[in-house]
């Protein structure tokens, strides 16, 4: 065949590897910033003054912050008394509102962990912040174990310790609230180690970007003199690898023992088989339901939108449908689960949950966590704004009222009609369950002003490596 | 005092001609000292010739340490110190001890493993740090070596750099 000439089949062959070869790879970064400009563009929210809306938003979360210390002393003087609790329902709001935070946590762990071990490049622009928000989730989760004991000041009891000054007596290591003390001081720590480490090469060039005084010598001590050194690199990046590999089966470990201190009782509603794989997923659902809410909100107003872009949304969005269905099955499961066992009290129960007087609760429930994300089987819905936020602040809703039936409506009404009984909220319920959220903002909104929400040299990696 | 050698830096802003000049440098038989990037480049610690990190040895140590410590600690409070007749369950109830045994693996293998690489690193608080050139940690990439005293051959190295598209070479004096 002379040179010129194309046989027909070997053109044809040809053309199918070629319209393979145009679909292009996800862009996860808008346009070709180089890499001074990553740094800037990153750097920027902390190096300028913040806008009016950082300064409201804060000013809000201030006050919320307040609000719960000032509700949190009050506790201590009064005691628990002050709630809403009650004979039939011992457990209330406060574990509401530690399994709430608790699960929020878990979204920045599966991306910072999770991901990164199944190599998703999308992660890069989002774990920093995700990661930050799970070590402020599990700050808020830690604060209701500690305010609901009535005596905070023998908190230290909850750990084993040495000298043991109650003589030879130890806490129940069979116990799944114990687990709950060594699963989630862990889970704080490897998350705090894992962000602060992932952090160092940033501070550096914070360090380096800073002109002097107080700030340069905070990012010096910081950063550990790194100096972006091959060999370090070569470490730092094996290290963060085996850190993955170790918080991902811990993430799946926490809220597995989280849901075991309901699944290991015999209260109908609790004492389900299901409920470790029910809770992962139903945390990781809440979770990427909060980091897309702050998301959408620091992307608007730090100018970020280059590098959290529609993709990465999108992205998010189809977590939470996977999630959202998971968590959807197991609320069909529980159904079948109690229809099926044939036991009178099991049956009562959801009949109770779909009937009784907290009814509305359940299908708000069944509102935002069942029939909401199902909108992200379309791809217009995943990458629209207004939807997002909407389903994200749906989702985190949705997720409460799911602890709030499984705690409440479980007790409210088990077993024998006697020790039945109805819990109604107090002032003081509703004003911490507004005052951690108080807290939860404050620091994020600190952390967004202090360091460097989104990983520079990630970014830099998935740009230009 | 720490002693000071003289060095040559290669900076350059893009990580292809310093992968270049890393492979050159090697192959002319010119050691290399180190090389710094703001962000781990593909392809460097082959073109180095680094050897993979052994920390994730550590990582198995510190873990075993850790389970080994939260299976014998648990045991020894439950079974020796004061054994709990809790719903009648065995003193030794082994499958529940597994979750703080779990906790405690993945707790002291992280803290151990972040630890050794702190120390391998040298990296500490307040450790004032070397910078090869300035915006090593922004936008630039260096490669040093170390200055040879035979000016041939540091003109050997030099003139690897600046072919592979060094935008500067510059001799430059640093704690060793």
């Amino acid at each position: 065949m002379s040179a010129g000439t194309i046989d027909p089949p070997a053109a044809a062959a040809g053309a199918a590897v070629a319209a393979v070869d145009v679909v292009p790879p996800t862009r996860w970064i808008e346009g070709q910033p180089s890499l001074h400009r990553i740094t800037t563009d990153i750097a920027r929210p902390m190096e300028a003054k913040p806008g009016r809306g950082w300064y409201i938003c804060f000013g809000i979360a201030v006050l919320a912050l307040l609000n719960l210390l000032g509700m949190v002393t009050y506790l201590f003087a009064k005691g628990i008394g002050i709630w809403g609790l009650n004979n039939a329902v011992g457990w209330a709001f406060d574990i509401t509102n530690f399994v709430f935070w608790i699960g929020i946590g878990h979204a920045g762990t599966l991306i910072s962990a999770i991901l990164l071990l199944f190599r998703q490049k999308w992660r890069t622009s989002i774990n920093r912040s995700a990661e930050a928000m799970t070590i402020f989730a599990v700050m808020c989760a830690g604060l209701f174990p500690l305010i609901h004991m009535g005596r905070p000041w023998d908190c230290f009891f909850i750990f084993p310790y040495f000298p043991n000054q109650r003589g030879p007596l130890w806490v129940n290591f069979r116990s799944p609230l114990v687990w709950d003390v060594f699963a989630i001081s862990t889970y704080f720590t490897i998350s705090l180690v894992f962000w602060y480490l992932g952090m160092i090469p940033d501070l550096a060039t914070l360090r380096d970007r800073a002109v002097g005084g107080i700030k340069k010598l905070v990012f010096r001590i910081l950063s550990l003199g790194w100096n972006g050194s091959n060999r370090t690199w070569s470490r730092y990046e094996i290290v963060c690898l085996v850190l993955a590999a170790l918080a991902t089966p811990l993430v799946l470990s926490v809220h597995s023992i989280v849901s075991t201190d309901f699944a290991t009782s015999l209260l109908p509603g609790w004492h389900a088989t299901i409920f470790p794989p029910y809770f992962v997923a139903g945390a990781i659902y809440s979770g990427f339901g909060m980091v897309l809410t702050l998301l959408l909100i620091t992307r608007q107003t730090m100018n970020l939108e280059r590098y959290i872009t529609l993709n990465h949304l999108e992205a998010m969005a189809k977590v939470i449908l996977l999630t959202g269905s998971l968590v959807s099955y197991a609320y069909a499961t529980e159904f079948f689960n109690a229809w099926y066992s044939g036991n009178l009290y099991e049956r009562y129960h959801f009949i109770n949950r779909a009937t009784g007087p907290y009814a509305w609760c359940f299908y708000l429930m069944v509102l935002c966590n069942v029939l909401t994300p199902q909108v992200f089987w379309w791809k217009r819905a995943r990458r629209s704004i207004p939807i997002l936020f909407v389903a994200s602040i749906l989702i985190n809703i949705g997720m409460w009222f799911e602890r709030f039936v499984i705690i409440v409506v479980s007790l409210h009404r088990a077993f024998l009609p006697s020790g039945w009984g109805m819990f109604y909220p107090t002032v003081f319920d509703v004003g911490i369950l507004i005052g951690v959220f108080g807290l939860f903002f404050t620091l994020f909104l600190l952390f967004i002003r202090a360091l460097p929400m989104i990983a520079m040299w990630e970014i830099k990696g998935v740009s230009h490596g | 005092m720490a002693d000071r050698s003289r060095f040559l830096v290669g900076s350059f802003s893009e990580p292809g001609p310093l992968l270049a000049s890393v492979v050159n440098l090697r192959r002319a038989g010119v050691a290399i000292h180190d090389v710094f990037a703001p962000y781990p480049v593909h392809g460097l610690d082959q073109a180095m010739g680094l050897r993979r990190s052994r920390l994730p040895w550590i990582t198995l140590l510190a873990g075993l340490t850790g389970l080994c410590f939260a299976l014998a600690f648990q045991y020894y409070t439950a079974v020796f110190d004061w054994p709990l007749d809790v719903g009648g369950k065995p003193e030794n109830s082994t499958l529940a001890f597994v979750p703080i045994c779990f906790e405690l693996t993945v707790l002291i293998g992280g803290l151990g493993t972040a630890g050794a690489f702190l120390l391998r690193a040298r990296l500490f608080p307040g450790k004032r740090e070397q910078l090869p050139v300035l915006g090593v940690t922004d936008n630039v990439f260096a490669v040093v070596t170390p200055a040879p005293i035979d000016g041939n051959d540091g003109e050997l190295a030099r003139r690897i750099m600046i072919e592979n598209g060094a935008d500067e070479v510059e001799e430059r004096e640093a704690e060793s």
